[in-house]
């Protein structure tokens, strides 16, 4: 008999459940990647989406083949969590980091950043050529973080396709950019290379916002669209590690859509600009 | 039956629709809302908060661009962000920037499909005017998960994919005229919370 025939649906998204569960946790155990706290309906569309590319049937499959090869544990990886990033995202987020951060960390003698899931690369980049045109750069380091090893390696590079220029010179340009954008860097077949002298005060390192500790004190603290992979419980813990690694009066930056709002955090901090997400610790 | 959740999907020509939809549903029918709207990139519409103020107008609930983590809240109406998509949790709202699916960020299909996983039979998922056939699997999710769908005549609709496509993909679904559906609404989910408390009392 076609068990499908007697499996009811709610019975298959209770089945599905337990395959999801137990897949997170296996690899948790396996091999210390923890998902089990990330939002819940996301995540269960990734995996079937992995699922579908590596042509695996079901969960389970997926738990059999992750956990046996571990080529497929880093693709796996890179779906659940590699999503597009480009310089200048947001361009009114940068104008606004001119503005209104850019006066505050002026008035330190070394700056701190921390730009925690940098991904690829380019948002560290943009931070380092806002911080260039305003003269503070060689006050900065710049702590660009993420918890896998493979965009990391791309964003060590600071090379990017000569074809994603175009749309990098625009958003350039409209978060206030004082120069010409292809000073920034070399040409070369089809790719872009970065000059040496912006990355020099970029330190790229793995880092897992859920595994990892908190390793540093920091003025300006960027998390932008990565809150938004957690439940609510995993970005409370998030936030509380990233409280506890901020400066007195520290900024804390969060994507567009995500905010402070909701969290216990919320009377933590002020609001710098609402609109932009920004926010200032108060003490 | 008692109702947790209304979630409306349409196309972006679909805001005089949405406007007269949610004129009609009662001040007292405490449920969230949860609005997903295609959206064009450069559009004037499109830009933040123009949508809601045009919306509010027309409506007494407190209408807000959701934001990831949103709680919902009984009387309020969640509109989805451009350039997002927006999933339902238990408490909240999650919005996810993965690919478009079917050409659409915020898709309809993917939200339809995450409410009926989270609330099975408490929802009530509601078709409009719509270009492309993003929202007839959602609703058939919802379908199969006990929830009641809804979708405005395919006849009278500025745009007659999305509902037609609705009606193909779900057996039992409500076609309704723009008019009756808000009042509709109103009804079931005050009937809904009734019998709750008739059976809270018994
Ligand atoms: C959408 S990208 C954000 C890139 C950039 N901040 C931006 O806003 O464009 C999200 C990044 O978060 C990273 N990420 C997801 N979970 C993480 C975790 N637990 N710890 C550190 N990074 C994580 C992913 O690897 C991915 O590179």
């Amino acid at each position: 008999m076609d068990p499908d025939s007697t499996t009811t649906v709610e019975q298959k998204d209770e089945i599905e459940a337990i395959e999801i569960d137990l897949l997170l946790d296996g690899i948790y155990r396996r091999y210390g990647y923890d998902f089990r706290k990330y939002a819940s309906a996301s995540i269960r569309r990734r995996i079937w989406k992995f699922a579908e590319q590596e042509k695996l049937a079901t969960i389970s499959a997926v738990q059999e083949a992750v956990l046996h090869e571990p080529s497929m544990m880093d693709r796996f990886v890179l779906s659940l969590t590699v999503n597009v990033t480009t310089m200048f995202r947001d361009p009114a987020f940068f104008l606004a980091l001119r503005t209104e951060v850019i006066p505050i960390l002026k008035t330190y003698p070394m700056i701190r950043i921390w730009d925690a899931g940098c991904a690829t690369g380019e948002e560290a980049y943009s931070m380092a050529i806002v911080l260039k045109e305003e003269g503070i750069y060689d006050r900065c380091r710049i702590y660009a973080t993420d918890m896998n090893e493979d965009v990391l390696r791309k964003a060590k590079t600071g090379i990017f396709p000569l074809s994603h220029m175009k749309e990098f010179t625009d958003n350039y340009i409209q978060s206030g950019g004082k120069n010409s954008f292809s000073e920034y860097y070399t040409a070369k077949y089809d790719y872009a290379i970065i000059n040496q002298e912006l990355r020099q005060n970029i330190i790229f390192a793995q880092h897992n916002l859920v595994t990892d500790k908190s390793f540093n004190e920091f003025n300006l603290v960027l998390i932008r669209n990565v809150l938004i992979y957690f439940n609510e419980e995993l970005r409370g813990k998030v936030l509380d590690l990233l409280h506890e690694s901020m400066a007195s009066f520290g900024i804390l930056a969060l994507g567009k859509r995500e905010s402070l709002k909701f969290s216990r955090l919320e009377s933590a901090y002020e609001e710098l600009d609402s609109a932009m997400k920004l926010y200032k610790r108060c003490a | 039956m008692s109702y947790k959740l209304i979630i409306i999907g349409c196309s972006l020509g679909g805001l005089s629709a949405t406007k007269t939809l949610l004129a009609g549903i009662s001040d007292d029918c405490m449920v969230p809302i949860i609005l997903i709207q295609h959206r064009e990139q450069k559009a004037e519409v499109s830009m933040d908060n123009v949508l809601t103020n045009m919306m509010q107008r027309y409506t007494k609930r407190q209408i807000e661009e959701a934001e990831d983590k949103t709680p919902l809240r009984l009387n309020h109406i969640y509109l989805a962000p451009a350039d997002y998509h927006l999933l339902i949790e238990r408490e909240c709202v999650a919005l996810s920037a993965d690919e478009p699916v079917t050409y659409a960020r915020p898709s309809i299909d993917v939200a339809f499909d995450s409410a009926a996983r989270t609330y099975g039979s408490g929802v009530i998922g509601v078709i409009l005017t719509g270009a492309s056939r993003d929202g007839a699997d959602g609703a058939a999710s919802i379908e199969k998960r006990g929830g009641l769908i809804i979708v405005q005549d395919p006849l009278a609709a500025e745009s007659n994919t999305l509902p037609k496509a609705a009606l193909a993909a779900t057996k039992n679904p409500k076609i309704m005229q723009l008019e009756e559906i808000g009042p509709y609404i109103s009804n079931i989910v005050r009937e809904g919370g009734a019998s709750r408390a008739s059976r809270a009392t018994s």
